[in-house]
C-alpha cells in the first residue's frame, strides 16, 4: 500500500514537466508549427526560474519565499517565450523549415541551460552547490491542511502548486480549443491557413501567439524540474530527454490536453517502473528504462493505421505559410 | 456601417515577393553576410560574458581549431565525422524522409564496433576484425534504419518521431551493454578498448592518424554525389521525394525505395560510429554520437544535399565548435558555450535563405493619396 | 460619383515575379446586378478578383467601394466592406462542421454557443432555400453542398458584394440552374454579384454586364443583351477564331480496354466504383462524364494499374488479338507487357510530371528505368523533349528548366506529348484541358483527334459537357461510382447527360446523401 502510494507520487512527480511541455507542444501544433525546439525551451525556461532565484537570494539578506517563486516564474515564462518567438520569427516570419529551426533550438537551448547551469554551479561554488532553498521551498509548499490526511492527502494535496497548475492549464488549453472561437479559430489554422486567411483569421498573430504561449507554457516544465523536482539546484543534462518525451506524448494523446493528462501520469509511471520492480538486475533496469520510448513507437505504429480524421495531426503541421506562394 | 478608417489605416510596409533567379554570387554572398552577422553577435554575447576584446576571442577560436598541429588534427577529424553522418542523411532527406534517427544510428554502428572489438579484437588478426567492424556496424545502423522505413512505407508511421524514439532505444541499449562490458568494474564506462593490442583500431595511413578516416568519408562523399546525381537509384530518390504519386504513376515500388535508401542511409550513419569508435574514441558510451546526428541534419539541410558543400559547412561548423572548446577553456567558461555559439550561427544561416528564396522592398511612401 | 456603383477599379496592376497578372486594369460593378468577368485561363480574372477579396494587395491602383477609397489588405478588411468570395477551391476546413467553417473567423461571444449558430444559420438557409445540414463534417459532403456552405457563409457575414470564382465547374446542368436561381434572388434582394468564368454560354445566360480580361488587360465591359458569342470570343481570345472541333468518324468497333464488373473501395472501405463495365474500341475517343468524384479518377487508375480492385477484371485486346488481364498486374509490369498504355492524369505536376525536375527529367520518368546499367541514360530522353518542344512547340528557355516554371498549356503539352511519343495503343487522359488557354486546348483536341485516327483507344475524363459531346464518340456516365449510361455523343441532349450523372442505376433521382 506505502508502496503504490509512494509510486504514484513519484510518478506524478515524473509526469509533471512532460505534462507541461505537452500541453505547450498541443496549442503550438494546433498552429500548425510543429517545434521540436521544446526540448530546448523546457531547458531555458528551467535555468531561468533557477538563476533569477539564485542571484534574488544571493542579492537579498533575507529572502521570501514567495518573491523569489514570482522572480522565478516570471524569469521562465519570458526566456521560454522568446524561445518560442525565436522558433516563430524563423519559421512564420522567414519561413524556414521547422525541423530544421527546432532541432537548432533544441542545441541552443540545452547549450544555454547547461551553460548558465554549469556557470552559476561555478560562482556558488562547485558542481551541485547551487542552492536556492528559500524559493524552492516555496515551490515545495503543499496545501497545510489537506495534505495530513492519510492517504488521500498524500496522493492528492502533497504536491507544490505547479502540479495543480499543470493539470488546470492542460484543462483550461483543452476548453479553448474547442469550446471558444479563438480556439476554433486556431485549430483553423493550423489545419489549413489558406482557408483561415480567407476567413479573415490573421494567420501570422495566430502562430505567433499560439507558439509563444505553448513555449511558455513548456519553459514551466523545465521550472517544475528544477525547483520542485530537484529542489532548487542544477546538474547538466539533468533534465534528460523529458521533452522529447513531451513531443511524443502530444501524438499519444492525438492532440487532445485532457489525454495528455492521463498520458504523462503513463510516462511518469514507466519513467520509474524499474525502480519499484522486484528482483530487476543493474542490466534489466536498463532494459526497463526503455519503456516509455518503445510504448511511445508502438503507440505511433497503432494510431498510424488508424482512418479517423479527428485524430489525426492538424494537417498543415510542419509547413510554413506564405499568402502569394503560387 | 462600414469600418472605414480601420481598413484605410494600415498598408503594408514591406512587399515580398519570390525571387524568379538569384546568382550564385548573390546567394553565396547573402549566406557569408549571414555568417559576420551571426559572428559578430557571438563576439557580443562572448563580450557580455567575459568581458574581453572579441578580437581575442576570435584569436582564440583560430588557434583553438586549428592552432596546433593536434588541434587541426582533431578539427579535420570531427569535421570527417560531422561530414560522413551527413552525407548518409542526404538520399533520406533527398526523399523527404526525415531521418532524426542518426544520433542513434551512429550509436548502434559504434555499439557494434565496440562489441566485435571486445570479443574478436584481440583474438583474431586485425584485418579481419576491421573487416567485421564495418560489416557489424553497418548492419546495426541499417537495422536501425530499415524499421522506420519499414512503418512508414506500410502504415505511412511517423518518421520524425519514430526515429527520435528510436535514438533513445539505442542510447538505452549502449547503457545496456556498458553493465556487462565497464572496465574497471563499478565505473559504469568502458575505458580505451584493447589498449594494449589495438585490436580493431583503425592503423595509420600515409603516417596519419586519421587516414584511414579520410579516405573512407571522402570516398562516402564522392560516391553520395554519384550516387544521387547519375545512378537510377538516385533519380528514383528524387521522384519519390518529390511526390510519391508520380513514383507510383511511372512504376516505381515507393516502398522499396523507401526501404532501400533508408539502408543505406543507416548504414553509412552505423559505418560513422564505426568510424568514431574504432578510429578516434576507441570507446563507447551514451554520447559516442555526441548530438552530431542533429547537426549533421542541418549540416545536410544548408548544404542543399550536396555532398560537396557539406565537406564546407560541416568543416565551418566544426571550426567553430572546436574554437569555442578552446575559448571556454581560455576564459574559464564551461565547454557548452560552443552549441549556444553554434546555435547563434545557425539561426543566422537559416534566417539567410529567406533572403534567398525571397525580394523584400520597401512599398513606396506614394500612397499618399489613399490614405486622404 | 454615381450612387449606384457598388466597386471601382481603376488602373489596377499586380505581378508575380516577372508576370505581369494585372496590367492597369478598369472595373466597375454595380449594385444589384450580375457582372461577368469573362477571359481565358490565364488572363488574370481570379487574381484580380482576389484583390477584392484580400488575398493579394495590387502593387497599385485605386478601389473604390460605394464612392469611398479604400485600401484591401487582408480578407477580414474585405468582409468589413461587404465584399464575400466564393473561390473555386473551396476554402473549407474538411474536419469541422458547415456551421463551424460558416462562423471561422467572425467577432462574437467568445465561447461558442453552437447551438444558437446553428440555428441562426438554419435561419438563412430556409429564407434563400438552400439544402444544408449546418452539423455536417465538410469530408462527409458533395461537391455542391460544399458549395452551398461556401454561399451560406458569405451571406452569413453580411455580403453585399458576391464574387464567384467558376461557380459551375463543379456542377450538373440541373444543379447550374438551380444556382442561376438562386443568384437570380439575391440580385432581386439588391445584392452585386460577379462571377468569373470562361463558358460563354453561362454569361448569356445569366449576366446583366460582362468584363471582358485578356492577358492580364482590361478589353473592354458591354451588356449583354448586346453581345453575341462570336464578339465575346473574339474579345477573349482578340481575334476570330472557329470553336467547332474536328471530328472525324470512328473505326469500326474493335474492343481494345474491356473493363468487366469492377468495384473499387477507397481507404475507407467506401466503394467507389460499383461493378462498373464497358469496352473501349479502338480508334474511338471515348468520354467519360461525371459531377466532380464519381469514381473518374478511380476508373482510370485502375486501368493504369494504381488502383487496387476488390472484385472485377480488366482485360487488354491487344491489336494482334491477343488477350491480357491487367487488372492484377501493377503499373511497372504492365509498362513491361509492352502495351503501351499512355496515361494522362489529372494532377498533372503532382502526378504525370514533377514540378522540380527539368524537362529533360520528366520525360525520362517513362524510360529511366530501361537496360540494364546501374546509371542512368540522359541522352535519349533528352534528345526526346528537344524533339517534343520542337513538334508541339512549347515555350520553354530550355530543356534544362524545371517544368514548374512552365505555363499551365506547356506543361500539358509536355506531358500528352510524352505520352503520346510511344505511339500508345491506349491513350488515357484526365480533365485534358483543365486550366489552358483556347489555342492550346484546340491543339490538344487535335492531338487527340491524331491519336483516335492513328487507331489508338482514346478514354476522356472532361468536365465540360459541351466539349465531351463534341470531342468524343460515345460518353460512359458515371454517378456515385456507377455507370449509369453509354450514350451516343451525337445524339444526345446535355439534360439528358444531366440527368444520368444524378441519378442511380436502379432508376429515379438519386439524392445526394
Amino acid at each position: 500500500m506505502t508502496i503504490l502510494l509512494t509510486f504514484i507520487q513519484k510518478a506524478i512527480g515524473q509526469s509533471i514537466s512532460i505534462l507541461f511541455g505537452a500541453t505547450g507542444e498541443i496549442i503550438t501544433e494546433k498552429s500548425g508549427n510543429l517545434n521540436l525546439g521544446i526540448p530546448g525551451i523546457m531547458y531555458m525556461g528551467g535555468i531561468a526560474g533557477l538563476m533569477a532565484a539564485f542571484f534574488y537570494e544571493r542579492a537579498v539578506e533575507t529572502p521570501i519565499g514567495f518573491i523569489g517563486l514570482l522572480l522565478s516564474f516570471a524569469a521562465t515564462l519570458i526566456v521560454s517565450a522568446l524561445g518560442g518567438l525565436l522558433f516563430c520569427f524563423l519559421t512564420v516570419t522567414l519561413h524556414a523549415n521547422q525541423n530544421v529551426v527546432g532541432l537548432s533550438l533544441t542545441t541552443f537551448g540545452i547549450g544555454f541551460g547547461n551553460f548558465f547551469g554549469g556557470s552559476i554551479s561555478k560562482l556558488a561554488g562547485g558542481v551541485g552547490q547551487i542552492s536556492v532553498a528559500t524559493t524552492a521551498s516555496a515551490y515545495r509548499a503543499n496545501i497545510p491542511v489537506l495534505s495530513k490526511i492519510p492517504v488521500i492527502g498524500e496522493l492528492f494535496f502533497s504536491y507544490g502548486f505547479l502540479t495543480y497548475l499543470s493539470i488546470i492549464v492542460a484543462l483550461i488549453i483543452g476548453r479553448f480549443l474547442m469550446h471558444t472561437r479563438k480556439g476554433l479559430n486556431l485549430r483553423s489554422v493550423g489545419e489549413d491557413p489558406a482557408t483561415a486567411d480567407a476567413a479573415g483569421i490573421n494567420v501570422t498573430r495566430y502562430k505567433y501567439i499560439a507558439t509563444t504561449v505553448g513555449a511558455a507554457i513548456a519553459g514551466l516544465g523545465g521550472l517544475y524540474f528544477v525547483m520542485e523536482y530537484l529542489g532548487g539546484t542544477w546538474t547538466n543534462n539533468g533534465f534528460g530527454d523529458r521533452g522529447w518525451l513531451a513531443i511524443a506524448l502530444v501524438i499519444l494523446a492525438l492532440w487532445k490536453p485532457l489525454n495528455a493528462i492521463w498520458g504523462s501520469l503513463l510516462f511518469g509511471s514507466l519513467f520509474i517502473l524499474y525502480i519499484y520492480t522486484p528482483g530487476l538486475t543493474r542490466a534489466t533496469q536498463e532494459l526497463f528504462k526503455m519503456l516509455p520510448y518503445v510504448i511511445t513507437i508502438v503507440v505511433l505504429v497503432i494510431t498510424s493505421k488508424r482512418e479517423k480524421l479527428e485524430n489525426q495531426p492538424p494537417s498543415s503541421l510542419g509547413e510554413s505559410y506564405y499568402r502569394e506562394d503560387r | 456601417m462600414l469600418n472605414d478608417h480601420e481598413v484605410l489605416a494600415k498598408e503594408p510596409f514591406f512587399r515580398i515577393t519570390k525571387r524568379a533567379h538569384i546568382s550564385n554570387f548573390k546567394s553565396w554572398g547573402i549566406r557569408l553576410i549571414a555568417v559576420v552577422l551571426s559572428l559578430i553577435v557571438c563576439a557580443f554575447v562572448i563580450m557580455a560574458i567575459t568581458g574581453e576584446n572579441p578580437f581575442n576571442v576570435y584569436l582564440g577560436i583560430i588557434d583553438g581549431a586549428i592552432g596546433k598541429k593536434r588541434r587541426l588534427w582533431v578539427t579535420i577529424r570531427e569535421t570527417l565525422t560531422l561530414l560522413i553522418i551527413a552525407v548518409g542523411l542526404t538520399p533520406a532527406f533527398k526523399m523527404r524522409f526525415w531521418n532524426i534517427g542518426a544520433e542513434g544510428q551512429v550509436l548502434m554502428g559504434g555499439l557494434a564496433t565496440a562489441a566485435v572489438m571486445i570479443y574478436l579484437g584481440p583474438t583474431l588478426p586485425n584485418g579481419i576484425v576491421l573487416l567485421l567492424v564495418f560489416m557489424a556496424s553497418i548492419l546495426a545502423g541499417l537495422l536501425w534504419g530499415i524499421m522506420p522505413a519499414y512503418f512508414k512505407s506500410k502504415y505511412n508511421t511517423n518518421e520524425t518521431l519514430f526515429t527520435l524514439m528510436l535514438n533513445y532505444v539505442a542510447m538505452q541499449i549502449v547503457t545496456f551493454c556498458i553493465v556487462f562490458w565497464e572496465k574497471p568494474s563499478g565505473s559504469n564506462t568502458v575505458g580505451i578498448i584493447n589498449g594494449a593490442n589495438e585490436g580493431g583500431w583503425l592503423p595509420k595511413l600515409f603516417g596519419l592518424d586519421y587516414g584511414w578516416s579520410l579516405v573512407i568519408v571522402l570516398l562516402m562523399t564522392v560516391g553520395m554525389y554519384v550516387y544521387m546525381k547519375f545512378s537510377k537509384h538516385g533519380y528514383e530518390i528524387a521522384v519519390v521525394g518529390e511526390s510519391q504519386n508520380t513514383a507510383r504513376y511511372v512504376g516505381i515500388d515507393v516502398k522499396k525505395v523507401i526501404m532501400r535508401t533508408m539502408m543505406i542511409s543507416g548504414g553509412i550513419c552505423g559505418l560513422a560510429g564505426a568510424i568514431i569508435v574504432s578510429g578516434a574514441s576507441h570507446t563507447i558510451s551514451t554520447s559516442t554520437a555526441g548530438g552530431r546526428g542533429f547537426t549533421a541534419i542541418i549540416v545536410a539541410w544548408m548544404s542543399k544535399f550536396n555532398p560537396f558543400v557539406m565537406i564546407l559547412v560541416s568543416a565551418f561548423l566544426v571550426f567553430m565548435q572546436q574554437g569555442a572548446i578552446q575559448i571556454a577553456s581560455q576564459f574559464g567558461l564551461n565547454e557548452n558555450a560552443s552549441d549556444i555559439i553554434t546555435g547563434i550561427i545557425l539561426f543566422f544561416l537559416i534566417g539567410s535563405e529567406f533572403f534567398i528564396t525571397y525580394k523584400v522592398e520597401r512599398t513606396r511612401a506614394k500612397k499618399e493619396a489613399t490614405a486622404k | 460619383m454615381d450612387s449606384e456603383v457598388a466597386i471601382r477599379l481603376q488602373n489596377v496592376t499586380k505581378r508575380f515575379g516577372d508576370i505581369i497578372a494585372n496590367d492597369n486594369v478598369n472595373l466597375l460593378v454595380k449594385k444589384g446586378e450580375i457582372l461577368s468577368i469573362l477571359g481565358e485561363n490565364g488572363s488574370g480574372k481570379t487574381t484580380l478578383m482576389n484583390m477584392l477579396s484580400g488575398i493579394y494587395f495590387p502593387d497599385h491602383g485605386d478601389i473604390t467601394v460605394h464612392g469611398k477609397k479604400v485600401t484591401i489588405r487582408s480578407p477580414k478588411d474585405a468582409f468589413a466592406l461587404g465584399i464575400g468570395m466564393i473561390h473555386q477551391h473551396f476554402k473549407l476546413i474538411d474536419v469541422l462542421t458547415a456551421a463551424e467553417n460558416i462562423i471561422l473567423g467572425l467577432p462574437g461571444h467568445e465561447r461558442l454557443d453552437m447551438k444558437s449558430i446553428v440555428a441562426e444559420v438554419n435561419e438563412l438557409v430556409a429564407k434563400y432555400g438552400f439544402d444544408l445540414d449546418p452539423e455536417q463534417k465538410i469530408y462527409d459532403m458533395s461537391v455542391s453542398q460544399k458549395q452551398t456552405v461556401e454561399i451560406v457563409k458569405v451571406l452569413y457575414r453580411g455580403a453585399e458584394i458576391l464574387i464567384l470564382d467558376e461557380p459551375t465547374a463543379v456542377l450538373t446542368p440541373q444543379e447550374t440552374s438551380k444556382l442561376f436561381d438562386v443568384l437570380r434572388n439575391m440580385r432581386k434582394a439588391g445584392k452585386s454579384i460577379i462571377i468569373i468564368t470562361h463558358k460563354l454560354n453561362e454569361v448569356m445566360a445569366i449576366s446583366d454586364r460582362v468584363t471582358v480580361l485578356r492577358k492580364g488587360q482590361y478589353i473592354g465591359s458591354i451588356e449583354t443583351r448586346d453581345a453575341s458569342v462570336e464578339v465575346l470570343t473574339e474579345m477573349m481570345v482578340g481575334q476570330k477564331i472557329d470553336l467547332e472541333i474536328d471530328r472525324t468518324e470512328p473505326m469500326p468497333f474493335v474492343g481494345r480496354i474491356e473493363v468487366k464488373n469492377i468495384t473499387c473501395r477507397n481507404r475507407d472501405g467506401v466503394a467507389i466504383l460499383k461493378d462498373v463495365s464497358f469496352t473501349s474500341s479502338a480508334g474511338e475517343i471515348l468520354g467519360i462524364a461525371g459531377i466532380a468524384g464519381s469514381g473518374q479518377k478511380e476508373l482510370l487508375e485502375a486501368v493504369a494499374g494504381l488502383q487496387e480492385i476488390e472484385s472485377g477484371e480488366i482485360l487488354y485486346h491487344s491489336p494482334e488479338g491477343e488477350t491480357v488481364t491487367i487488372s492484377d498486374m501493377k503499373a511497372a509490369e504492365i509498362r513491361d507487357l509492352k502495351i503501351s498504355l499512355a496515361f494522362v492524369p489529372e494532377d498533372r505536376l503532382g502526378m504525370g510530371l514533377v514540378g522540380s525536375m527539368d524537362l529533360t527529367d520528366n520525360i525520362m520518368l517513362r524510360s529511366y528505368n530501361e537496360g540494364k546499367h546501374f546509371f542512368a541514360n540522359r541522352k535519349n530522353p533528352r534528345k526526346l523533349a528537344t524533339r517534343i518542344v520542337e513538334k508541339l512547340s512549347v515555350v520553354t528557355p530550355s530543356v534544362d528548366t524545371p517544368v514548374r516554371k512552365l505555363s499551365g498549356g506547356n506543361v500539358q503539352k509536355i506531358l500528352l506529348g510524352r505520352e503520346i511519343a510511344s505511339s500508345p495503343n491506349v491513350l488515357m487522359v484526365a480533365y485534358p484541358v483543365r486550366g489552358l488557354d483556347i489555342n492550346s486546348s484546340y491543339m490538344i483536341y487535335n492531338l487527340l483527334g491524331d491519336q483516335k485516327q492513328k487507331g489508338a483507344s482514346v478514354i476522356c475524363v472532361g468536365e465540360d459537357l459541351d466539349v465531351l459531346m463534341a470531342l468524343c464518340d460515345r460518353i460512359v456516365v458515371l454517378s456515385g461510382g456507377e455507370l449509369t449510361g453509354i450514350v451516343d455523343a451525337r445524339t444526345i441532349s446535355k439534360e439528358d447527360i444531366g440527368l444520368l450523372m444524378t441519378s442511380s442505376k436502379k432508376g429515379g433521382a438519386q439524392h445526394a446523401e
